[in-house]
Parts: C-alpha cells; sequence; structure tokens
C-alpha cells in the first residue's frame, strides 16, 4: 500500500535484478582487490574457473554446496514455523557424532547396505535430539529459542572436545580423532575428491521439504504456526508440539552435515568439521528466501564462492584467507541482503520507459 | 605491520626468484590460526624466510580455512609438482595420510604429529622437556608460589604443555600451585586474545604472578595482560622475549623454524629421508629463551639452576612425564 | 466563499486498477465533510494522494484556491493538512508528549523543545477539549486515547485541516460518540474535517455534507440534512439495500451447548470471566451484546476449546469440558462446533496464504483434502472456489493471497468456510466487523438461513444495531459476567443501560427465559 511505484515486470525482478546485484559486487570486490595490486578481472576469471573450471573443483564446489543446502533448509524449516534456528553448528556437530558412534559401534559387524542408512539415521536422530532441547526449553519453559540455541552450539563444542579428547580418541592416537572406520560406511565418492553421495541426499531433501512444508497438513500447520500464531491455536494445532517438531526436523537436516563429512570425507570422528557451515546456513536460507529451490541455488553460489576463493588464495599469494572471506562477505551481502537495494532505481528507470 | 611490510617485500623479492630456480619447488600448508600468528605458524615461516634469504629458491603456501582445504591444498600443491610440502599442524595428518599415498614421488614434512609413510617425514617436539623448564623458572621466579597457565584449545597436545609445565614447577618448588586455565574448545581458542588476556587477569586475580601461555595467537592478549598488571609471562613456540622488555620471563622455544628449514636444507642437499625425529632438549628441538630481553629478570643464580635441571634431562637424570604417552599427567 | 481544498479532475490507477477515476469535490472551510463509500471504493486512495503518499496520475489540488503540489506528507503538513490513519502510527513505549513531538522536536535538545510543547500540547487540550495525560505511556492509554493522542499530534503540526480514516472501526460505541463530541468542538473553532467511513449511522450524525464514492467515481453529493440512511446506502452499493433484515420466529429444538458457571482468571489472577452461565438451542440466534472488552472475547475462546475455564462446565454435544479435562479446538470441530473469531486476521486466517489455504484452515486435516499423507492442491482449490462462488467472494480467485481481499470478502471468506462444515453449533464474533453494508446484508441473511437450517448460533458483536436485528434472544455481558437477558426486538435504551453496568434489566430471569 505504501509502496507508490510500480511493481517491476517479472523478468526485471528475476533476472535483471540479480544481474545488478552481481554487478554492484563485482565493482566493490574490484576496488578492494585493485587496491592490493590484483586485475580484479584476472581475480574474477581465477575465482570461477577455481569453482568451476574442472571435474575437481566442481566436484568440490558441490561438496560444499552439500553442506550448504543441509543447514539452509534447516534455517528454513525453522523459519517457516517462526523459529529462528542458530542452532545448526551445534546439531550439525552432534548429528556427525551420532552418525560416527553408529559406525564405530557397526561397521565391523554390518554391509554397506545396512551401514549406510542406519548411521544417516543417527546422524538425523542426533541432530533433531540436540535441537529438541531448546524447542522444549521454549515451548514448555519460555527460554528464548535464538538464545538457546546460540548456547548449545557451545555446549555442543564442549561435548565434542571433551568425548574426542578423552572417550573417542583412537588409542595411541596423538590427535583427537576416532579410529578409522571401515569401508562399509563409506559414501561413494569422486575419486580423489571431497564430493561424494550426500549430494544426492541434500537434493533429496530439497524435495522432500518442499512436499512436506507445501504439501502435507502438518506443513501446512507448521507455516500456519510460522505466519500466525493464534491462527493456528484456533485452527487446533498444539504449538507446543509443532514447536518440536519443527526443530526437530531442523536440527535433522543440520546433522546430515555429519553424513557429508564423515561418512563422506573423513571417515572417522574428527574436530571441527561443521567449520561454519551452520551458521552460513542463516544466510543461505535468507538469500533462497526459504524456498528449497532458492536454498539450491544459493548453496550453490556459495560452494562457488568457498572453492573459488580458496582457489583465488592459492593461486595469489597477495589474496589472503581474510581477504577471501571479505570477498565471500560483499558477494553474500550485495545479493543477499542488499538484494532490494536496486530496486528504486530500476522502478524510477521503468516509469521514465512507459509514462503512464 | 613489521612484520607485514618485511614479508610483502620478501614476496617481491620471491617473485623475481621463482623464475631463475626450477629444480626445488618448496610449499607449505599452515595450520588454522594463520601465517602470521607470532607463534606457531611464524616460526615455520621464519624458518621458509631464511631458507629463501640463502638458497635463493621462493616458497609457496597456503592458509586453510576449514579442515576440508587441508587435504585440497596438499593435493593441489601436490598436482602442482611442489616438491617438498610442508604440513604444519596436528589436525592436517589425517589429510597428508592420504594425500601421501595418492602421491608416492613428493615428499612431504608434518610437523607436529607422525605420519607413517615412506615419503612422509615426521616432526615432533618434546615440548613436555621445554615446558618443563620455563616451569622450573616460573616456580623460582614466583613470589606468591601461584603459577598460571593459559591454554589454547584443551586438546593432548597442549595438555602435554600443561603436564611438563607443571613438573618443573613442583620440581623447583612442590608447595607451589598451578592454577590452569584452557581458552576453549573450537579452533577459535587459538586466536582469542581478548579471552586470553582475561583469562590471565582472572588468574592474577587469584595470587597468580608468572603466566605461561601456551595458546597461539591468543596468548598475545596473555602477554599484553602480564604487561598491564606488571606480573611475568611465558610465551611459546618462537622467542617472543623481545615482545614485552620487563615482564616477559622467557619464552619456550619450539624450534619449527629450525624443522622447516631443515626439511628444505635435506632436500636440496639430497640427505631427506621419510623418518621421525623427535626433538627435545638435546637434539635442541626444545629450549628456553635467554637473551637481552630477559636477562634482568633471570639472576646468574635462576640461570644456573635451569641449565642444571635442562642437563639433567639431557643426561636422563631426571624424566619428564610425557601427558600423550598414556593420556595422564602421571 | 473558496473552499478550503478542491480536487479537481482527480484520476489514480495502480497497474491494471483504475482506483481514481476523474473525482473532483470541494471541502468546505469550517465545516465536517463526510466521503462514504464502500471498501475499495476509492476513498482512501483519494485522501492518501490529497495527503501526498501517492502521487495523481492526472489531476489538481487546490488549497484556498491556489493550486499546489503534493509530493509528500511534508507538503501536505506545511499547506495545514493533516492525517489521523486508521492504524495509529505511535510509539508505544513513549509517553503521550514524546509521541506529539515525534518528528517536530524543534532543536537538537530534546529539553526545550519539550517544555514548549508541553505548553502547547496543554493549550490544544484546553481549546479542543481532548483531555489526555501528556506524561502517560501510550501503552496504558484506551484505544479511544490513543486516537485522541493523534488528532493532537496533527493539531500540534498546526493542521487546520483534519483527514480522518475510519476512526471508528477501532472504537467502542462509547467512544464513537465521543469522538464525535470532539469533532463537533473542534469544528466550532473553525477546524476544517473530512471523514472518511463507510458507516451510514455516523455520516448521518457528524457530517455536514457528503460525497459518496463508488468504484472509483464520486457518484454524489449531498447536504446531510436533505438525505437519509436508505438513500445513501443505495448509492453506495449501487442498488437497493434492506436495512431491516426479516425473519421468521425461531424454532427452537434441543440444547447443543450450555456453559454452567464458568469462570475464567488470568496469569496475573484478574477475573476475566465470573460465573456465565447460558444455553444455546438448535434453531435459535442468541446475541452476546456489551461493550468490547467485558469478557465476550474470552467467552468465545473459552467456548470455541481454545482456553480452558478454570472453573465452571461447558458441554458441548454432550462432551463435558472443565478445568482437569480441557477440550481443544481441532476436538470442538470434530463434535460439529464451528466458530467465526472476532479478529479475522488475527485469528481467522493467515494474511500471507492463498485464499484457498485459508479456506482450508482447522479443516486441513479433513479426508476431502487429503490423498494419502499428501494435502491434495486440486481438491482444496475446487473446495475454496465452491465457497467463494456460493458465498460470493470477490475475486472469485482462490490462488489470491488472503490479505489481497478486501474485509467483507476475507469475513465471507472465514464464514463460507465454517458454514460449509454444516455445524451443529455457530459462534460468531463480530460478524461484520469492517465489512460493507452490501456484505453486512448478505451475512445477516446467511446467519438466519442457518438458524432456519437448524444449528444453533451464538453471535457475539458490540454493533447494538445488529445484535437488535439478528438475536432472537440477548444476553448482557458486564464486567466478565452475563447482567441480563432480553428477547430479540428489545428497545435499545434498555440494552444500553445494561451495558454500562446498571442493574435495571426488567426481565432478568432464570435458566431458560
Amino acid at each position: 500500500m505504501r509502496n507508490p511505484r510500480r511493481p517491476l515486470p517479472a523478468w526485471a525482478d528475476i533476472v535483471l535484478l540479480p544481474l545488478i546485484n552481481i554487478a554492484l559486487a563485482f565493482v566493490t570486490v574490484s576496488i578492494i582487490v585493485r587496491i592490493n595490486g590484483v586485475d580484479p578481472f584476472h581475480a574474477l576469471r581465477l575465482l570461477v574457473v577455481g569453482a568451476l573450471g574442472s571435474p575437481e573443483s566442481i566436484g568440490y564446489t558441490l561438496y560444499y554446496a552439500t553442506n550448504f543446502i543441509f543447514t539452509g533448509l534447516a534455517v528454513a524449516v525453522a523459519f517457516h514455523g517462526g523459529l529462528f534456528n542458530i542452532g545448526g553448528e551445534g546439531q550439525a556437530y552432534i548429528g556427525g557424532l551420532g552418525c560416527g558412534l553408529a559406525i564405530l559401534a557397526l561397521d565391523r559387524y554390518l554391509p554397506a547396505w545396512a551401514m549406510i542408512p542406519i548411521a544417516i539415521l543417527a546422524a538425523a536422530l542426533f541432530g533433531a535430539a540436540w535441537a529438541a532441547v531448546p524447542a522444549w526449553l521454549q515451548a514448555w519453559r519460555g527460554s528464548h529459542i535464538v538464545i538457546t540455541t546460540i548456547m548449545f552450539n557451545f555446549v555442543a563444542a564442549a561435548l565434542m572436545v571433551y568425548l574426542m579428547v578423552n572417550v573417542l580418541i583412537a588409542p595411541g592416537s596423538m590427535t583427537p580423532q576416532s579410529r578409522n572406520f571401515e569401508p562399509s560406511s563409506f559414501l561413494p565418492a569422486m575419486q580423489g575428491n571431497a564430493l561424494n553421495l550426500s549430494l544426492g541426499l541434500a537434493l533429496v531433501c530439497c524435495l522432500a521439504v518442499w512436499i512436506f512444508l507445501w504439501r502435507t497438513p502438518w506443513g501446512y500447520a507448521l507455516r500456519t504456526m510460522g505466519h500466525n500464531p493464534e491462527a493456528a491455536v484456533y485452527a487446533g494445532t498444539d504449538l507446543r508440539r509443532m514447536t518440536m517438531v519443527a526443530m526437530g526436523i531442523s536440527g535433522g537436516l543440520a546433522g546430515f552435515v555429519g553424513v557429508n563429512e564423515l561418512m563422506g570425507v573423513h571417515h572417522r570422528i574428527v574436530l571441527d568439521f561443521p567449520a561454519g557451515y551452520g551458521f552460513a546456513g542463516i544466510a543461505v536460507a535468507l538469500m533462497g528466501r526459504n524456498h528449497p529451490l532458492g536454498i539450491a541455488l544459493a548453496a550453490l553460489l556459495f560452494g562457488i564462492l568457498q572453492q573459488g576463493g580458496a582457489e583465488l588464495a592459492f593461486e595469489i599469494p597477495t589474496i589472503t584467507r581474510e581477504m577471501v572471506v571479505v570477498i565471500q562477505g560483499l558477494v553474500i551481502l550485495f545479493s543477499g541482503a542488499l538484494v532490494q537495494l536496486p530496486r528504486p532505481w530500476l522502478q524510477m528507470l521503468f516509469a521514465l520507459r512507459r509514462p503512464s | 605491520m613489521k612484520g607485514l611490510l618485511v614479508s610483502l617485500i620478501a614476496l617481491v623479492a620471491m617473485g623475481s626468484i621463482a623464475q631463475a630456480q626450477t629444480t626445488l619447488k618448496p610449499a607449505i600448508v599452515y595450520a588454522n590460526g594463520g601465517k602470521f600468528d607470532k607463534s606457531f605458524n611464524e616460526g615455520v615461516s621464519n624458518g621458509a624466510k631464511k631458507f629463501t634469504d640463502e638458497i635463493k629458491i621462493a616458497v609457496v603456501d597456503f592458509e586453510p580455512s576449514n579442515e576440508t582445504q587441508f587435504e585440497q591444498a596438499l593435493r593441489r600443491f601436490a598436482q602442482r609438482g611442489n616438491d617438498p610440502i610442508i604440513a604444519v599442524g596436528f589436525s592436517q595428518a589425517v589429510a597428508l595420510e592420504k594425500v601421501g599415498k595418492e602421491f608416492p614421488n613428493t615428499h612431504f614434512t608434518i610437523i607436529d604429529s607422525v605420519v607413517k609413510l615412506p615419503n612422509v617425514q615426521s616432526v615432533v617436539f618434546k615440548e613436555h622437556e621445554g615446558s618443563f623448564l620455563v616451569g622450573v623458572l616460573a616456580a623460582l621466579a614466583s613470589k606468591s608460589g601461584k603459577i598460571g597457565f593459559v591454554g589454547g584449545m584443551d586438546i593432548p597436545l597442549i595438555r602435554r604443555f600443561q603436564c611438563g609445565y607443571e613438573q618443573g614447577v613442583k620440581y623447583a618448588n612442590p608447595s607451589a600451585e598451578v592454577i590452569a586455565n584452557m581458552t576453549g574448545t573450537t579452533p577459535a581458542a587459538w586466536n582469542d586474545p581478548g579471552r586470553g588476556a582475561e583469562l590471565a587477569k582472572g588468574q592474577f586475580d587469584r595470587g597468580v604472578d608468572v603466566v605461561y601461555a601456551a595458546a597461539g595467537n591468543t596468548g598475545t592478549g596473555v602477554l599484553q595482560a602480564a604487561k598491564d598488571r606488571g606480573k611475568l609471562a611465558i610465551g611459546v613456540d618462537s622467542n617472543q622475549n623481545y615482545l614485552h622488555p620487563g615482564t616477559m620471563l622467557t619464552s619456550m622455544i619450539k624450534r619449527v623454524d629450525v624443522a622447516a628449514y631443515n626439511s628444505f636444507k635435506a632436500m636440496q642437499g639430497g640427505s631427506w629421508r621419510g623418518d621421525v625425529s623427535v626433538l627435545g632438549l638435546k637434539e635442541g628441538g626444545v629450549d628456553w629463551a635467554y637473551d637481552q630481553y630477559n636477562e634482568k629478570l633471570v639472576p646468574p643464580e635462576m640461570k644456573a639452576k635451569v641449565e642444571a635441571a635442562k642437563a639433567d634431562i639431557i643426561a636422563g637424570k631426571i624424566t619428564v612425564h610425557d601427558y600423550m604417552s598414556n593420556n595422564a599427567c602421571k | 466563499m473558496t473552499a478550503a481544498i478542491a480536487l479537481e479532475g482527480i484520476d489514480k490507477s495502480f497497474g491494471s486498477v483504475h482506483a481514481v477515476r476523474g473525482v473532483s469535490l470541494a471541502i468546505e472551510k469550517g465545516a465536517i465533510t463526510g466521503i462514504i463509500g464502500e471498501n475499495g471504493a476509492g476513498k482512501s486512495t483519494l485522501m492518501s494522494i490529497l495527503y501526498g503518499l501517492y502521487h495523481a496520475d492526472a489531476g489538481t489540488i487546490r488549497v484556498d484556491g491556489q493550486p499546489v503540489r503534493m509530493d509528500s506528507p511534508h507538503a501536505a503538513i506545511a499547506h495545514g493538512i493533516g492525517m489521523v490513519h486508521q492504524h495509529f502510527m505511535l510509539i508505544d513505549g513513549f509517553t503521550v508528549l514524546e509521541n506529539v513531538v515525534l518528528g517536530a522536536e524543534g532543536g537538537p535538545l530534546l529539553a526545550g523543545g519539550l517544555a514548549a510543547a508541553r505548553a502547547e500540547l496543554e493549550r490544544l487540550e484546553r481549546d479542543y477539549g481532548l483531555a489526555v495525560d501528556p506524561d502517560a505511556r501510550v501503552a496504558d492509554l484506551s484505544v479511544g486515547e490513543q486516537q485522541r493522542v493523534e488528532i493532537l499530534k496533527v493539531l500540534f503540526r498546526g493542521a487546520r485541516i483534519l483527514i480522518l480514516d475510519e476512526p471508528s472501526a477501532v472504537l467502542t460505541p462509547q467512544e464513537t460518540d465521543r469522538l464525535f463530541r470532539i469533532l463537533a468542538t473542534l469544528k466550532a473553532r473553525g477546524v476544517t474535517i473530512v471523514l472518511i467511513t463507510h458507516k451510514l449511522r455516523e455520516i448521518m450524525a457528524a457530517t455536514d455534507r457528503v460525497y459518496v464514492m463508488r468504484q472509483g467515481r464520486m457518484v454524489a453529493e449531498r447536504a446531510t440534512p436533505d438525505t437519509d440512511a436508505e438513500e445513501l446506502a443505495e448509492l453506495m452499493v449501487g442498488r437497493k439495500v434492506r436495512l431491516q433484515l426479516e425473519k421468521a420466529p425461531p424454532r427452537r429444538g434441543e440444547v447443543r451447548l450450555e456453559a454452567g458457571h464458568l469462570g475464567l482468571v488470568d496469569a496475573r489472577g484478574v477475573r476475566l470471566l465470573d460465573d456465565v452461565s447460558l444455553e444455546l438451542r438448535a434453531g435459535e440466534i442468541v446475541g452476546i451484546a456489551g461493550v468490547s472488552g467485558n469478557g465476550q472475547t474470552e467467552l468465545l475462546q473459552v467456548l470455541a476449546g481454545i482456553r480452558p475455564p478454570s472453573t465452571g462446565t461447558l458441554t458441548v454435544c454432550g462432551r463435558t469440558i472443565d478445568a482437569r479435562h480441557p477440550g481443544d479446538p481441532a476436538e470442538m470441530r470434530d463434535l460439529g462446533l464451528a466458530h467465526v473469531p472476532e479478529d479475522r486476521l488475527r485469528q481467522g486466517m493467515v494474511a500471507a496464504f492463498r485464499a484457498s489455504e485459508t479456506a482450508i484452515l482447522g479443516y486441513h486435516e479433513q479426508p476431502q483434502f487429503n490423498r494419502r499423507f499428501l494435502l491434495s492442491v486440486p481438491a482444496v482449490g475446487a473446495h475454496c472456489a465452491r465457497l467463494m462462488e456460493r458465498f460470493d467472494v470477490r475475486p472469485q480467485v482462490p490462488g489470491l493471497r488472503s490479505s489481497s481481499f478486501s474485509g467483507g470478502n476475507q469475513q465471507k471468506l472465514v464464514l463460507a468456510r465454517e458454514m460449509a462444515q454444516e455445524p451443529k453449533v455457530l459462534l460468531v464474533g463480530q460478524p461484520t466487523r469492517g465489512v460493507d453494508i452490501g456484505a453486512i446484508e448478505f451475512i445477516h441473511r446467511e446467519l438466519v438461513r442457518s438458524r432456519d437450517a437448524g444449528c444453533a448460533v451464538l453471535a457475539v458483536s458490540v454493533e447494538l444495531d445488529e445484535i437488535l436485528s439478528l438475536a432472537d434472544r440477548i444476553l448482557v455481558m458486564f464486567a466478565g459476567r452475563i447482567v441480563g437477558e432480553v428477547e430479540g426486538g428489545a428497545d435499545e435504551r434498555t440494552l444500553g443501560l445494561m451495558m454500562a453496568g446498571a442493574k435495571a434489566a426488567p426481565a432478568l430471569s432464570g435458566a431458560e427465559g
């Protein structure tokens, strides 16, 4: 009502606006790269080639994207229920713990067709359980979920360090890591690369989340709670139970990061494998407008930035990893948070073109 | 800032050198703390710089930002024909095990961990021995009898520092009390000077007057806090005495620079071997720092006592227990 | 004489919607001018253009005869035009004084500005009879008082022309009366007032001259004394409207809902419902009258199973609910109880959902909408289309966002959803709040039709006219209690007294009658 300007045509909204955003991000990044004495076009080329230029680099890009899909979906499901889950990091960590414990307990006895599904399930259950505690605290005790999920990230990190240093450490190992998993738990992976079948799981999750949210009565009730809790109560939804359901699903999705990392790449429980993917999931979900398709695309962009950024630092010594973080941050800022920034200008242009 | 300038100049120099030499293409993959942590990573970097200055061969490097990039970077260097490649830090062991097998003709060196492959040279240090010596000195210098320890991330390696240090303290003063804190449980614990300072101040408030920081870049906060409060501090890995002359009691030097330099040098001289070297006091791999910056704080009789302990350890008269031998400090 | 404001040939489109079509009008200085029209007729758009919120595609605005450009509210304020919006723009945590000076602080140091503002505020309060404590926090004020703060804000900025957009939408009848007394005082002090509303009663009571808008056009202009409600209604809707509801006497059947000594105490210990007993039979409409905030909202919540009663029992179609055996809305629905909530935007629908999604709210788990575990989009869409057809919801587009519909159409959709279940008991809160005359007529007829089909209907409304014309029996609530019961068609004065808490009920009788 309060926007006096006419809306943009659909093609401008979907194609032109993102292009302008990326161009703006590139201009800003160029200035910074230029100051450091590097030709921005050369840097851009290295970034893109580094992320998409060879089968190996595409493999790594998709591997990173897999993690971002899981955590992005996790944030989105909770968000549709009106819950801000900042605890993806901890849920991913504990999800990995669950997956690792299942494998350590059973990998010597079970064949791959049984081991892999059980381990994946364990990751989801542990992630869900870790998210269920803050959910329960909010539903029955009124503690705010933003605070509790953040705190649970630290609790998860502390718990993992304790377990890895004191309990799960492989006998005789110098470093805090578990014994190697047996190959029965390995997910099929690209040779000499981190990309593994978890990407398939991630894509299945995208579809499943879409169906759940928009095609089931429970997803309907969850979205009702997110948009209008009073209406949900009116409709007969038990908000406490639905909070538990939403956070459980969210935590389970985040837990799948453990599948990608431990079953796909490291093949043992290691420390610090969530590496910030849980937090990045918030940005992925925002940029993807909380829709699975958008999240998949945003995750791909994040994957490109992650892999391309590493290659950039690798190839050009003057670009440090801190500068790569700045570049990634700027691209995310322009294509995510500031996505509406050029809209009024564009609307003015369109208004000039077609005076009414 | 000065360090940055120096390295920038070095980089420019390297650019011109790299084209001249093609035979040896050394590379380094750093640990999480980053190249300029004034401590562990920077030690390796200094070793590489010394090598470049002497032999005029440039060293390329990479600072990873997550676990997966260790493997990625090691493989990328190997693919590009870099040789030898140094992997800094215990976290790279897993990755190196994998990549080492993929490239059996490339020579790798890992610092702070052991990877048993014919083409991998493992360099580990007896940090407990060096920590023992600074523990002795700490106990001698302390007036309150309360000695502090600030560790980085709570992992076995850092407990090894702590355990050796405690033994040294008790050796010199059986009634002394050690108050120890770990900074955290995530890798951020290596890079949190603010929290390091808080922990140190907390210990000072409880009567501590000498504190030992084994916490990577977090340690710079500990050392600063000691200076601000007029307490004594002990640095780690590199010789940090110069940072705050007057309050820096000493530093537990871990000669990662020598390890990196030796690895490159051996490669160049053809004497490189894929073995495990355990560098203790005897091998000169660890030591305590005594120089113009702390000589006023360490009177001759104190120095003599520390040197005596050092001689005893080398001679085998004192055995310092290694936490990592049985994951316990006894 | 020159008009205070003259609009000439104003035209405005939003995309394909032609909201205002060549409208001209003149607003007389020092008088109250009404602009009436159904929701969506273009009244608010027209006033937003005058206030500089929108820019007209064509046409001229004259203030005191001079053509002016209104490109922003600042320009409007500079020309002495102020607007009181339907939804207040106040900051709850600030005091009245702070809210009034907000945006007009008069210097970098607040204290000096505040002292001057306080003096000015006191003068305004004195001159215009707008009594509000300058130091009260806005959050602690009643809705009527908050509205007075809005008016003060506008006057404080020096406005001599006041536009009020649906000012009574959020007010109780008492507060509305008070507002109109204030407007009369303002008028007497020479302030020009423009009143936008769709309520005929208010136009007849308060204005000197009335303009009628329909579908973006100005269709009529009348001096208020020369017209009547019937004529205005016909002009607004474009056809003859029956303002009187015709219905046969009720044929009462068995008791469907029975409340026995219900009590409700909130977490702070405030008694919201006190010993409420009532029964509702098949085939009758029971009206609950009362000034807003006397427990009607809570009564509806308890009856619908949203809140469990603290004491007493509730029996709905054989199921008994009390504090230890609470029901829930889903269970009540299964028992055959349907509930049209008082506040459709907050409870009855989800603004961001498509109309088709709103049309299954509460019934989304019914087998007719689900194939195995999945919601059937075609079934949901078809259901919504049927509801829209039957209840004449416009536009008939199930895929449109619920918030895109006008208030009346939203209400019809919610009502359609609940009545489509052919419930045994129907609870309706504020059946026609914010609804156009044409739709009011329709909704009332549907409620009566439902009653005649044997449904037990309980209607809660703060509109006395509505209760009087709809209900077969009327219960009056005051301070959480039922203070009286009268037959439908009782006279307004008796009810009014009971609503105000005076124990003057002539026919205060026992359980049934």
